[in-house]
């Protein structure tokens, strides 16, 4: 049929209806169809391959999943991630605020301050934690190796590393909300803290929970890190038992499985946040 | 009538850029002026010092007889500390072009917010005003509503009733219908025709002269950073006694 000849659908009735318009036939596409048989092929035999190998000792892995010194791990691993988030996003949140200030020496300061922390991988950030005591041998009058165990060198480590990510993160989010919202806050009389607490923070909120619920993560298995100063989390605590047994990769496996479980869980959570801060921005009742 | 606005020899500049090079204006109670002007005649600063959303390099203004973001101590002009610049921002209402409604906060909570927060009214008192006024701009029905599910033009109704909250004896509006599709323009302009009939005392910025021509009791045409001429919509509109007031006219009208 030439185009000439298809009818238009002002044409007058009787003469030629709708039935006479040509049906659309889509295009058939055999490319999405063939790869989804190859990945889900390769994906089959690399499960059963796992399955299938023995030398995972999965009977091992059940064994050692639950033991205490494993959980004792496993817990030191979750509040040392909780106390480095909450610590971290807290002088991250100052120094994105000193940031944003009109005060130039406290935007020289913050700016340095992140450029620096970022600059030094946060392994050699924790040797020279834990060596400090070479450069400042007491601190008001006690022993330095005294008063910095190796829990409190990993707290202060990981946090003020965290502390220069994080501050980035919240000063995007502070940046995302409109200039307009605190013009009208202002004009309304609402007091400086009002203004940040009750206007600006929570519309932030809405671009801060991604990259925040990223570092969480990243943060979560970043504490394992500590095993080098011989802190015992979830990681150390598998090596003390696999350095006893010999059983390398069913203890690593245990590890292994507890960090995506935690990780799991918290992208959840990730997703509930993420929703009540999206409050009034869907259009539709 | 009293002056509810006395502004005297306001200058701000940007930068190198003079915005108002000299501005003198009274605004008597009860009345509503309309400011016209072409874009960068310095219209929409000058309303935003009369709220001390941008600070005056030279000049001063009063609302009711308050010196505005100064205290006043021989020659010299002292600033006031932003707790009491807040306290007057409370009596003058001011409606943005692009709105500024809090996204997070239901229709409702945008008008609670700065009562019980600046104001420390009770909360049950500052809901049952919020709901008068949504009523008061046609809105009744709306107030649980969050603002983006609402049209320009009811959103910019919102903005109205939010200020109205604060029950300011000053209202100042800045280009309020410059960010509507045109069909959208009546209903805002019917609210702010409705308020200019209760007495409220308003500056408006705007570009619709059909609506000075029917509401304002002085028109002001600015620019370049000065006031051109001044005086009632059958003498600024009709017959402009300056040529650059005719030549916008003509390009407007």
């Amino acid at each position: 049929m030439s185009f000439e000849t298809l009818p238009r659908a002002s044409a007058a009735p009787g003469t030629s209806g709708p039935a006479d318009v040509p049906r659309i036939v889509p295009q058939r596409r055999w490319g999405p169809w063939t790869a989804a048989a190859v990945v889900l092929v390769l994906l089959a035999l690399a499960a059963t391959s796992v399955l299938r190998n023995d030398a995972f000792q999965w009977d091992v892995v059940a064994e050692y999943f639950t033991t205490a010194s494993v959980l004792r791990g496993l817990w030191l691993t979750l509040w040392l991630t909780a106390v480095v988030t909450v610590l971290g996003f807290a002088l991250g949140t100052l120094l994105a605020a000193a940031r944003l200030s009109a005060n130039p020496v406290l935007r020289a300061v913050s700016w340095g301050y992140v450029w620096l922390l970022r600059s030094i991988p946060i392994l050699v950030q924790l040797l020279l934690w834990f060596n400090i005591g070479a450069l400042y041998p007491t601190v008001l009058g006690v022993r330095t190796v005294d008063l910095l165990g190796p829990v409190t060198v990993a707290i202060i480590g990981l946090t003020l590393h965290e502390a220069a990510y994080a501050a980035e993160v919240v000063r995007g989010g502070i940046l995302s909300v409109d200039r307009g919202q605190i013009e009208a806050a202002q004009a309304l009389g609402l007091s400086r803290r009002r203004r940040w607490r009750r206007i600006v923070l929570p519309q932030a909120m809405r671009s801060i929970v991604p990259p925040a619920g990223n570092m969480l993560i990243g943060t979560l298995k970043g504490t394992s890190i500590v095993s080098v100063i011989a802190v015992s989390d979830l990681l150390f605590s598998v090596q003390l038992i696999y350095h006893r047994t010999y059983q390398v990769i069913p203890l690593l496996m245990v590890a292994t499985v507890w960090y995506t479980v935690v990780t799991s869980v918290l992208g959840v959570g990730q997703h509930y946040l993420e929703k009540r801060f999206a409050r009034g921005s869907e259009r539709t009742r | 009538m009293s002056v509810m606005v006395d502004i005297r020899s306001v200058h701000k500049s940007f930068g190198p850029l003079d915005v108002l090079k000299g501005i003198d204006l009274q605004v008597r109670a009860g009345e509503v002026t309309v400011v016209l002007g072409p874009s960068g005649s310095g219209k929409s600063t000058l309303l935003r010092t009369i709220n001390h959303l941008e600070k005056v390099d030279r000049g001063a203004i009063s609302v009711d007889g308050d010196l505005i973001g100064y205290r006043r101590s021989g020659d010299k002009l002292y600033e006031l500390p932003e707790r009491e610049v807040l306290k007057q921002r409370t009596r003058i209402g001011f409606v943005f072009q692009n709105f500024n409604l809090f996204p997070h906060l239901t229709v409702l909570e945008n008008l609670v917010e700065a009562p019980v927060a600046a104001l420390k009214r009770p909360r049950e008192q500052a809901e049952a005003t919020a709901r008068r006024l949504l009523e008061r701009v046609g809105l009744g029905d709306r107030a649980d509503a969050w603002p983006r599910q609402l049209s320009g033009g009811q959103q910019q109704r919102v903005a109205i009733a939010r200020a109205l909250a604060l029950e300011p004896k000053l209202l100042l509006f800045d280009e309020p219908t410059s960010a509507l599709d045109p069909e959208l323009v009546g209903e805002v302009l019917d609210v702010i025709k409705d308020l200019a009939h209760q007495g409220i005392t308003m500056i408006v910025v705007t570009h619709e002269i059909g609506f000075a021509r029917e509401v304002a009791d002085t028109v002001v045409f600015m620019d370049d950073g000065r006031i051109v001429e001044q005086g009632p919509p059958a003498e600024v509109l009709d017959r402009p006694r300056h040529e650059r007031t005719r030549a916008f006219l003509s390009k407007v009208l």
